[in-house]
């Protein structure tokens, strides 16, 4: 039997670069960083006072009473949630076919956190009656679950910051196995507070470039010194291809294969072989029935760490030998910063419009080119793409040693 | 400290208002928490607490379910209060 193919009708987003998809994607496509000092007491309390927060605050877009019951990381997923089922038509379908995956690397942290200074200081009788819900990890799918009466079933992977391709990737298959003919799938994180920073920097992993907060997220730059810590989250509406059709949506490509490995190495730090990387690489494409050939386009994972990046670089070429010479690589972390759980889906979100757009975001700032990354950068400006059928990739790792590929194809009318 | 029936219900319609989101004009001292205004057993948790906190008085768990109304809320306060 042949493969239910699966095709994306509709995008949502909220991100440092902006309230939705629409000017998020002008922003990545002018270069422009998201990047900013962060405000706030606590922030003088750590090493580390850079950050992408949302551009779009949900008060500003959403009822104070539901932003109350909710944790941010809901309101994210929530507000994305919106836009994709908007933009996909409000499809009218059976209940039982509709499912949710949507991740979180970390889950409700920031209610977790201001939970306990209520505990600690006036004491558990002013604990809200919501804080479970809303510091629970699969909150943000429970809650869309919820909104859209979805009866296929509500699902949250957790691979850190794989976790919003991993999400694709299950839903991708709840609709291949005729489990679902509907999915919203991405992912979210809030995690833009002491605590989570405190230990990132702990581990020496966030960019300490404070003075500069524009120029901090600079993958494959040679002078790169870590991560910057972003929030917020990106959905896909996923959907049976005959379903699409059936309906006559809006298709902008189809999500065509994943390749999922494990490491089996270290749990924070790649392996320097790839081999990882490069097998999950491989396994994507198979099953997307693709070659390295067909690939024009890689948006990497590519965080802006002096180790992971050359390790993927490296991976990438071991597994694309001569012919990651016609792949263009964008590293989208460099304006958007890492938003963790929501990371693997808004790039989801940005290798689809890519495709559909024929046009590769840049990699800003890089100034040096490190020297050791052989890969065809799109530095600082956007490149077209070509006419006719295409294919992309999206990587995304996370700590644990989980690797995720979703490849993608251009949709051309059939 | 004794409180009056109207600062009572003044206080918990604001609260009501914060809490779950229902405009203090539709807050009426007939109205059911569940069935009239949509309060939610979650939000019943935190309407009782901020009440507490407000009015200095305590309202046990056991009372809570004897609450339906906003009129039975309004009268345990006040004699909670005397």
């Amino acid at each position: 039997m042949n493969k239910r193919r699966v095709v994306v009708t509709g995008l949502g987003a909220t991100t440092p670069l902006g309230g939705d998809v629409e000017s998020t994607w002008a922003a990545l496509i002018a270069g422009k960083s998201g990047v900013r000092t962060l405000q706030g007491e606590w922030v003088s309390t750590i090493p580390v006072s850079i950050g992408a927060p949302i551009a779009v605050e949900p008060i500003e877009v959403m009822d104070r009473v539901e932003t109350r019951r909710l944790d941010r990381s809901e309101q994210f997923a929530l507000i994305a949630s919106r836009e994709a089922w908007q933009d996909a038509g409000k499809p009218e379908i059976d209940k039982e076919r509709l499912g949710v995956v949507i991740a979180s690397g970390i889950g409700g942290v920031i209610t977790l956190l201001d939970a306990y200074d209520v505990l600690k200081t006036k004491g558990a009788r002013l604990i809200s009656p919501h804080t479970v819900p809303m510091l629970m990890p699969n909150g943000p799918a429970a809650n869309v679950g919820l909104e859209l009466g979805a009866k296929a079933g509500v699902h949250t992977p957790v691979s850190a910051c794989a976790s919003g391709a991993e999400a694709i990737g299950y839903a991708l298959e709840m609709i291949r196995n005729n489990r679902a003919d509907v999915v919203l799938a991405g992912g979210v994180e809030a995690a833009i507070h002491a605590l989570p920073m405190a230990g990132f920097a702990s581990m020496k992993a966030l960019s300490t470039r404070n003075d500069e907060p524009e120029k901090a997220s600079r993958p494959y730059d040679v002078n790169r010194d870590g991560f910057v810590l972003g929030e917020g989250g990106g959905i896909l509406v996923l959907e049976e291809y005959e379903h699409a059709i059936a309906r006559g949506a809006k298709i902008y490509a189809e999500i065509a294969g994943q390749g999922l490995t494990s490491d089996g190495y270290h749990i924070a730090a790649p392996d320097p072989e790839g081999s990882g990387v490069k097998r999950a690489i491989e396994i994507a494409l198979a099953d997307a029935g693709l070659t390295t050939k067909d690939i024009v386009h890689l948006n990497a994972h590519a965080t802006s760490t002096p180790a992971g990046d050359v390790a993927e670089a490296s991976a990438l070429v071991g597994a694309f030998g001569d012919e990651i010479s016609h792949v263009t690589v964008s590293a989208t972390k460099s304006m958007t910063g890492h938003l963790l759980g929501g990371a693997g889906a808004i790039e989801a979100i940005f290798v689809v419009l890519a495709l559909h757009h024929r046009l590769a975001p840049p990699t800003i700032n890089v100034d040096e080119l490190d020297p050791a990354v052989k890969l065809d950068v799109v530095m600082n400006v956007a490149r077209p793409l070509p006419a006719g059928p295409i294919a992309a990739l999206n990587d995304s790792f996370g700590f644990g040693g989980h690797n995720v590929v979703l490849a993608v194809k251009s949709y051309e009318g059939k | 400290m004794s409180l009056s029936p109207d600062a009572v219900l003044a206080g918990l319609k604001e609260i009501v208002e914060e809490v779950a989101g229902i405009p203090a004009a539709s807050i009426e001292l007939g109205k059911n928490f569940t069935d009239d205004l949509d309060v939610d057993s979650l939000s019943m948790v935190e309407v009782v607490v901020a009440a507490e906190e407000r009015f200095g008085v305590k309202i046990p768990d056991d009372k809570v379910t004897e609450l339906a109304t906003v009129g039975d809320a309004v009268n345990f306060i006040v004699n909670a209060a005397k």
